[in-house]
């Protein structure tokens, strides 16, 4: 089945107080869509004077929003989650267009679980409480829960509508208002998403404000009034993010991405089945969103017993990835999100020939016919070892290192040597060896038999440099408010020191 | 002279010149990790904290370019030519508002290189 590219407004504003605001300077920039390179809708190229309004109403906001009901704000979550899932297809085409991934994504994958995290948050913040403990007969303590006001958020380009999910559901299920900046080269779908939701919010609550990160991010981290930030990206600007936290004394939560090691063990092999089948799926994955996932199983660990065998019906499944049209159904693979990041990755398939990694296939860009001027780049496996700079730094595209291994230790050793510790994946039909193997690598996900699976409620974060934080689960609400404890006592006597 | 870790090309030069002339002296520093990692970061002079991990490999056109040791530790062969695409990347470098992005070409250093490479130092 085919969708199409939909239709856009010429011009969007800024999303604030609950109404559309133009840029304070009155400028935009164009966006375009990596499908084709053509022209979106022109952005408000906003700056400090915006972000300053921006946090303003949100406060005025907050006077209210901080202390609604958590049956209100759970009700919230749930409308907010059922006028995505009308507007589903909608929305899977505009995020398609604003970013180049398939609509086989969008449609099956990125607004499904953009959908599951509004309600994951509002059954979170109904069923949940604080805690209440006797100290002694006489003294009673409790864990309030407090938001903590305004919160700062700026989110990625590679999965722009769940992402902003992730960081939005928590906040406003913990009662806090929100000033977010979408990714400049994926601005669009929020805005659209903004367009849907809009009239469920208490205006301020939710706030959007458009712009490039020097002149509109920067100003949102460093912002002497809002509470919180939260960012993912890379790590420069992570560093810089956890910086402006300091001068402020607020706390940040930072996913900085991963290299992301997939381990397949021999017994995978020992029958031809649907299991066998699911591993290889398993080993194609670093092709999902054209590579650019934070978690992308981009180096793939096979046990050496195996290798010959499990690459080559792994090299054959790479090779039947479809091609073609984002907005058919059917199309496996598109468009990278931009030029640059379109650049980047070549120069990284450069950089692997230049270290002389082998080439299994692919290697070069993608003509695609029907959008000459999109971004398009083959499914490239390369053959080499864990110190080349392409088993090392996260290529973020449709790239993927291979390496053997011997047996449990060296594998862990491979899948542990580098500076990220975000996603990884094991492939074992021994209950001994997952155990093992899952306890040993140093990683805040380690998916099991599977890969690329997010369900609300499985917590998402980084060990090493991969971030600080864990989100995508309940415990991602003390992320985003206060613990106050209220300490009484009943005991009418005095102390006695004075 | 000491084979060099670091270069620019004309192109990347020619925005380095437009970027100090708006916002004074300049530093670069590596990222790494997903979205725009890898990519180098235009600072103005100073704006990013280096720590006691970040490593100097050199000066481009005049600006330092800064490198967490961890990330260096797969950089010692490489070396990194600063150059310049027409893009959008997210992130705070300076460049983007100009409707372009600094990006990192890389040619590896051959044995007779390796053995008279710049040495690298501690950034601070």
């Amino acid at each position: 089945m085919a969708y199409q590219r939909p239709e856009f407004k010429e011009q969007y504003e800024n999303y604030i107080g609950g109404e559309w605001v133009a840029p304070i300077d009155g400028k935009y920039f164009d966006n375009t869509s990596p499908v084709d390179a053509g022209f979106i809708a022109r952005i408000p190229q906003s700056n400090a004077k915006d972000i300053d309004l921006a946090v303003e109403k949100a406060w005025e906001a907050a006077a209210t929003f901080n202390k609604t009901s958590s049956a209100e704000r759970s009700m919230l979550m749930f409308r907010i989650a059922d006028r995505i899932e009308e507007n589903i297809e909608k929305l899977s085409m505009v995020e398609t267009c604003d970013n180049g991934k398939g609509m086989r994504e969008t449609l099956g994958a990125d607004l499904p679980l953009v959908i599951d995290q509004f309600r994951y948050f509002g059954g979170c913040i109904r069923t949940e409480s604080g805690s209440v403990t006797n100290i002694d007969s006489d003294t009673v303590s409790m864990e309030v829960h407090e938001p903590l006001g305004v919160v700062a958020q700026i989110i990625p380009w590679n999965f722009p509508l769940l992402m902003a999910a992730w960081k939005i559901a928590p906040a406003l299920a913990t009662g806090n208002c929100i000033v977010i900046k979408p990714a400049e080269q994926t601005p669009v779908s929020l805005l659209v998403l903004m367009e849907i939701i809009g009239d469920l919010l208490p205006p301020g609550s939710l706030n959007v404000v458009n712009g490039f990160g020097v002149e509109c991010g920067k100003p949102l981290a460093s912002h002497p009034n809002v509470k919180k930030v939260a960012f993912t990206g890379e790590t420069s600007t992570g560093r810089l993010i956890m910086q402006y936290a300091a001068e402020n004394i607020i706390p940040a939560t930072t996913e900085l991405g991963g290299k992301s090691p997939n381990i397949f063990f021999e017994s995978i092999m020992d029958e031809d089945d649907e299991f066998l089948d699911k591993a290889i799926e398993g080993f194609v994955l670093f092709a999902l969103n054209q590579g650019q996932v934070c978690t992308c199983p981009s180096r793939a660990l096979i046990q050496e017993s195996i290798y010959d065998k499990f690459m080559e019906k792994c090299l054959a499944r790479v090779e039947a990835i479809t091609r073609g049209d984002p907005y058919e159904l059917s199309t496996m693979m598109s468009a990278q999100a931009s030029n640059d990041q379109y650049e980047k990755i070549m120069s990284y398939i450069d950089i692997g020939k230049q270290e002389g990694a082998e080439v299994l296939t692919g290697g070069s860009a993608y003509k695609n016919e029907q959008y000459p001027n999109g971004y398009y780049i083959e499914p490239t496996v390369f053959k080499g070892h864990n110190k080349m700079r392409i088993f090392q730094e996260e290529i973020f595209g449709p790239v993927l290192a291979v390496t053997t291994f011997k047996d449990e230790d060296e594998a862990l050793e491979i899948a542990n040597d580098t500076q990220f510790g975000l996603g990884s994946g094991l492939w074992s039909r021994d209950v001994h060896q997952v155990h093992k193997v899952s306890s040993g690598i140093q990683a805040g996900r380690v998916w099991v038999n599977c890969y690329h699976v997010y369900p609300a409620g499985a917590s998402f974060g980084g060990y090493k440099n991969s971030g600080i934080g864990r989100e995508n689960h309940a415990m991602m609400l003390n992320g985003y408010r206060h613990t106050k404890n209220v300490l009484i006592s009943y005991n009418k006597n005095k102390l006695g020191f004075f | 002279m000491p084979v060099e870790r670091v270069s620019v090309t004309q192109a990347a030069s020619e925005v380095i010149d437009r970027l100090r002339d708006e916002h004074g002296e300049l530093m670069f520093h590596l990222s790494g990790g997903c979205c725009d990692g890898s990519s180098p970061m235009c600072y103005p002079a100073g704006e990013f904290r280096l720590g006691g991990r970040d490593l100097y490999l050199g000066d481009i056109h005049g600006c330092g370019f800064y490198m967490h040791a961890d990330q260096f530790e797969y950089y010692k062969n490489s070396h990194t030519i600063v150059d310049v695409v027409e893009g959008r990347g997210a992130s705070f470098s300076l460049e983007i508002p100009l409707g372009l992005r600094f990006l990192i070409r890389t040619h590896i250093f051959s044995d007779e290189e390796l053995a008279d490479v710049r040495p690298v130092v501690a950034a601070n």
